[in-house]
C-alpha cells in the first residue's frame, strides 16, 4: 500500500511538472469539442466549453496543493503559538485561550469556513483566509495538551532554574519535542484542507472561473452528468486517487515517526 | 456539580457562537449594504436597509438588539423576499432533520455490524478488507461520493431519482451519501472498542461458565463495547450537519443547508447568519445530549466527577 501511495503521489507530481513543461492550456476554449469523450486529442475528454479536462485537472492540482500548503503553514503558526502559550502558562491565559478554541469548535466541521468565505466573497486569498481562520484550532488543542505534559519535564525545569528566557524554553526545549507529532498532523491536514478547498469551490465560494479547481469541475460535472458522465467520473476518480495517496502517506509517516497511535 | 459546570460552559459557548455569527455581517469587506443590494439600488432603499439592520447604531447596541430579538424568536427578515426568516427556517429545518436522522440510521445499521464482523475476524483477511475499505471510505468527501452515487444509481441504473424531493425515494441517495461516511467511522470504532473489551476478565469468565459465543458477544461484550459509540455518534453529528450543506446542494434537497447556499448566492446575509446560527446551535445541543446520554448509559462515569 505504501508503495502504491508513493507511486500515485509521484505520478501526480510528474504529471503536474510535465503539464507545465508541455505548456498545456487549461483555459483554452475549443467549441468544436464541447463535452467530448476521451480521445487522442483530449485524453480525459473536454468540458462544457471545450476546455481540455486533463489540463484543467493538472491546473487544479497546482492550485489545490498551493492552498493546502499555505493554509497548513498559517494554521500551524497560529495554532502552535496559541497552544504553547496556553500549555506553558496555564491558569487564566490557558482558560481564556481554550474558551476561544471551544467557541470555534462549537461550529460543526466546514460550517464556519463556509460562513467566512460567504461574507468575505469568493477568490483565492479570501478562501485561504477562511480556511486559516477556522483551521488553527486543532493544532492549538494538540500543542496545548503536549505542552502541559512537557512543561514539568526535568530538562525544562532545569533550563528554567538556569534562568533561560521563556522564548528559549518554548522554542529550544519544548517545540522540538512536538515536531514529529506536528508533521504527522500536518500531512493529514494537507488532505483535509484540499477537501475543504474543493468543498468551498464546489459551493462556488472558492476559486473562480476561468481558473481550474476540482470542486468547481465536479459541480459542472454534476450539471452535465446526463449528457457527459465521463466528465464527473474522471474528475472524481482523480480527486479520489490524490486524497487516498496523501492519507496513505500520512499513515506511513505516523508509523515511521511512531507518534501516538490512532485513538 | 457536573450539571452546573456543564451549563456554565454551555452558556459561554452559546454566547461565543452568537457573538461570532453577529460579527459575520461586519466582516463583509466594504459596506455590507452595498454588497447586499448591488450598485443599482436607490439611496432610499439603502437607507431603509441600513436602518432595518441597525447598522448606524453603536456595535454594542447592535449586539444587544440582535440578542434581544433572537431571544424572542425574531431572526429578522430576508432582504429579497421580505419574509420573516423564522418562517423560512421552520419550513426548511424538518427536511434537514429527516435527512440527518436517516443518515445516522444508515451509518449505524451498516457500521456497527461491520465493526462487529471485523472484530470477530480480527487479523483475518475479512477484517483487513473491511478495515481497509472503511478507513479509505471515511476519507472521501460528500461532494465526491454524492455525484458518484448519483451517476451509478440514478443515471446508469436509473433506480432512483437524480435529485429534488418529489418522491419518497429521493431521500435515499443523499442519505446514503452522508450515511456511508459515518458508517466507515463507526465500523472502525466498533471494531477497536469490541477488541479491547474481548480481552477483559469478565469475558473470560463468561466463556469459562460455558456460555455460547453468541451470548458472550451479544450480552456481555457488545454492551460495554457500544458505550464509546455514543460519543462518536455525537461528535460525528457535527460533520453530518455540515455535510448536509454540500449534500443538499448536490441533490437539491430543500433543507437548511440548501437555504444557506442559496442565501450566500443572493447575498442575503441575514438569512446566511440565521442558518449558520441554527446549525451551530443544533450541534451544541446534540453534543450536550450526547454527554448526558453517555453518563446515563455508563454508571461508572459519575455526575459528580
Amino acid at each position: 500500500m505504501k508503495k502504491f501511495a508513493l507511486t500515485v503521489l509521484i505520478f501526480w507530481l510528474l504529471a503536474v511538472v510535465l503539464g507545465e513543461l508541455l505548456q498545456l492550456k487549461p483555459n483554452q476554449i475549443d467549441l468544436q469539442s464541447i463535452l467530448a469523450t476521451p480521445s487522442v486529442a483530449h485524453w480525459f475528454g473536454a468540458d462544457d466549453i471545450g476546455r481540455d479536462i486533463l489540463a484543467r485537472v493538472l491546473a487544479g492540482v497546482q492550485v489545490s496543493l498551493l492552498v493546502a500548503v499555505v493554509v497548513t503553514i498559517i494554521t500551524i503558526l497560529i495554532g502552535v503559538c496559541v497552544g504553547l502559550l496556553a500549555g506553558f502558562y496555564g491558569g487564566t491565559i490557558d482558560r481564556m485561550l481554550m474558551q476561544i478554541t471551544d467557541i470555534f469548535l462549537a461550529f460543526p466541521g466546514m460550517l464556519l469556513a463556509i460562513a467566512f468565505a460567504a461574507v468575505l466573497g469568493p477568490g483565492l486569498v479570501n478562501l485561504t483566509i477562511a480556511l486559516s481562520v477556522t483551521g488553527w484550532v486543532s493544532y492549538a488543542r494538540l500543542t496545548r495538551g503536549q505542552t502541559l505534559g512537557l512543561r514539568n519535564r526535568q530538562h525544562v525545569l532545569a533550563a528554567e532554574s538556569l534562568g533561560a528566557s521563556v522564548p528559549r524554553m518554548l522554542f529550544k526545549h519544548i517545540l522540538p519535542l512536538l515536531a514529529s507529532i506536528l508533521v504527522v498532523e500536518a500531512t493529514y491536514s494537507l488532505a483535509s484542507v484540499m477537501i475543504a478547498e474543493a468543498s468551498l469551490s464546489f459551493l462556488g465560494l472558492g476559486i473562480q472561473a476561468p481558473n481550474a479547481s476540482w470542486g468547481a469541475m465536479l459541480r459542472d460535472g454534476v450539471r452535465y452528468m446526463l449528457v457527459a458522465p465521463h466528465y464527473v467520473l474522471i474528475v472524481g476518480l482523480s480527486l479520489m486517487s490524490l486524497i487516498l495517496a496523501i492519507n496513505l502517506g500520512g499513515d506511513y509517516l505516523r508509523d515511521k515517526l511512531d507518534v501516538r497511535t490512532e485513538n | 456539580m457536573f450539571l452546573i459546570k456543564k451549563i456554565s460552559s454551555l452558556v459561554t459557548v452559546i454566547f461565543g457562537v452568537l457573538l461570532l455569527t453577529f460579527l459575520l455581517i461586519h466582516l463583509v469587506p466594504g459596506d455590507p449594504v452595498d454588497v447586499m443590494l448591488g450598485e443599482s439600488a436607490s439611496i432610499a432603499d439603502r437607507l431603509a436597509l441600513r436602518n432595518d439592520l441597525g447598522l448606524n447604531d453603536p456595535l454594542l447596541y447592535q449586539f444587544t438588539t440582535y440578542f434581544n430579538k433572537l431571544a424572542h424568536g425574531d431572526f429578522g427578515q430576508s432582504i429579497h423576499t421580505k419574509t420573516p426568516i423564522i418562517d423560512m427556517l421552520k419550513a426548511r429545518y424538518p427536511a434537514t432533520l429527516k435527512l440527518a436522522l436517516l443518515s445516522l440510521i444508515i451509518g449505524l445499521v451498516i457500521g456497527v455490524p461491520m465493526g462487529i464482523f471485523a472484530a470477530l475476524k480480527a487479523n483475518h483477511w475479512q477484517d483487513i478488507m473491511v478495515t481497509l475499505i472503511s478507513v479509505r471510505f471515511s476519507a472521501m468527501p460528500a461532494f465526491w461520493l454524492g455525484p458518484m452515487l448519483m451517476l451509478i444509481f440514478a443515471v446508469w441504473l436509473g433506480w432512483l431519482p437524480v435529485s429534488g424531493m418529489e418522491s419518497n425515494a429521493a431521500i435515499i441517495l443523499p442519505a446514503l451519501t452522508l450515511g456511508f461516511g459515518l458508517s466507515a467511522i463507526l465500523t472502525r470504532m466498533t471494531r477497536t472498542s469490541l477488541l479491547e473489551v474481548l480481552n477483559d476478565d469478565y469475558i473470560r469468565t463468561a466463556r469459562a461458565k460455558g456460555l455460547s459465543e453468541k451470548a458472550v458477544i451479544l450480552r456481555h461484550a457488545l454492551r460495554a463495547a457500544l458505550l464509546p459509540i455514543i460519543t462518536i455518534v455525537g461528535l460525528q453529528m457535527g460533520s453530518l450537519l455540515a455535510g448536509t450543506v454540500i449534500t443538499e446542494t448536490i441533490f437539491s434537497w430543500d433543507g437548511i443547508g440548501l437555504l444557506l447556499v442559496e442565501s450566500i448566492e443572493k447575498r442575503d446575509y441575514p438569512v446566511t447568519q440565521a442558518c449558520v446560527l441554527v446549525v451551530a446551535l443544533s450541534y451544541v445541543l446534540v453534543n450536550l445530549m450526547t454527554d448526558f446520554l453517555y453518563r446515563m448509559a455508563d454508571p461508572r462515569v459519575k455526575f459528580a466527577s
